[in-house]
């Protein structure tokens, strides 16, 4: 078996488990970190298959998850807000309860 | 090689999988941090220390804290101690057997693919990641800088406790 299965292999792993984080917890900030384990497992694709991947050269995979990262911290910091939010209109941020669009 | 990929993995893996069934918040969210420890120590592995020190700096020390922060701020009581209840249990199955089937799908493709070998190692320096931010990717690389201004300051207008004055004063 070859390097990049290993990886790909591992980062499915952990795409998987924010998966199910994301869909089994009720808490939004919990849910907000299982995305983020699942943008994390993608950037894993990107350096496996940059550093393992049948045709080497260029930095497009590096470059690629850098931009990743830059989005994901952007994400990151506008879906806590959001969960500021919810939390300053029903005092708790249960996804279950969140079901109001109007404020 | 092989070892340490294996050690980097159950580190990754055990931390994320504990993060995401503890009860306590803040100890989901330290868990976490440690995962994405492994995350950048696989980059480092891998080759990538660019992207690994970015990983450090931008999870381990910038949304680390804001996850904390968010923990803090939306706790109920003094006395709830962080501790989330628990997932019901249809929630958790339904997610447990979507979760384990894409990894099936996903893990099944993978034991029967056979990718074709590299032929060398690639090496990227910093000079020239730095040259390739500069040059072809110039223009992605501002529309990022735009796109994470725009960013913060819309997280800190949703975020902002109280509604912005109506009047205007002078």
């Amino acid at each position: 078996m070859s390097p990049l299965n290993l990886c790909l292999l591992v980062s499915s792993a952990l795409f998987c488990i924010g998966l199910i984080g994301a869909l089994s917890r009720s808490n939004a900030i919990l849910v907000l970190l299982g995305i983020e384990l699942m943008l994390n497992a993608a950037n894993l694709n990107f350096i496996a298959f940059w550093r393992f991947g049948p045709a080497p050269g260029g930095g497009a995979g590096v470059i690629f998850v850098l931009f990743s990262i830059a989005v994901a911290a952007a994400e990151a910091a506008v879906g806590l807000a959001l969960v500021i939010a919810v939390y300053r209109h029903q005092r708790n941020i249960r996804l279950q309860e969140a079901v109001r669009l109007k404020g | 090689m092989i070892l340490a990929l294996a050690i980097l993995a159950f580190v990754m893996l055990a931390a994320a999988a504990v993060a995401m069934s503890l009860r306590n918040l803040i100890h989901s969210a330290l868990c976490l941090i440690l995962s994405w420890l492994g995350i950048a120590a696989f980059y480092l592995w891998a080759g990538a220390e660019f992207v690994g020190f970015a990983q450090i700096l931008i999870y381990v020390g910038a949304v680390s804290m804001v996850v904390l922060f968010a923990v803090l701020l939306t706790r109920r009581l003094p006395a709830d101690e962080f501790a989330v209840e628990p997932a019901s249990l249809a929630r958790a199955s339904a997610a447990l057997v979507t979760g384990g089937a894409v990894a099936g799908l996903l893990g099944g493709t993978l034991l029967t693919t056979r990718f074709p070998t590299p032929t060398r190692a690639p090496v990227l320096q910093v000079r020239e990641i730095g040259e390739l931010l500069a040059g072809p990717h110039a223009v992605a690389l501002l529309v990022v800088g735009v796109l994470l201004t725009v960013a913060l300051i819309g997280a800190v207008v949703i975020a902002a406790s109280e509604p912005p004055s109506k009047g205007g004063r002078p």
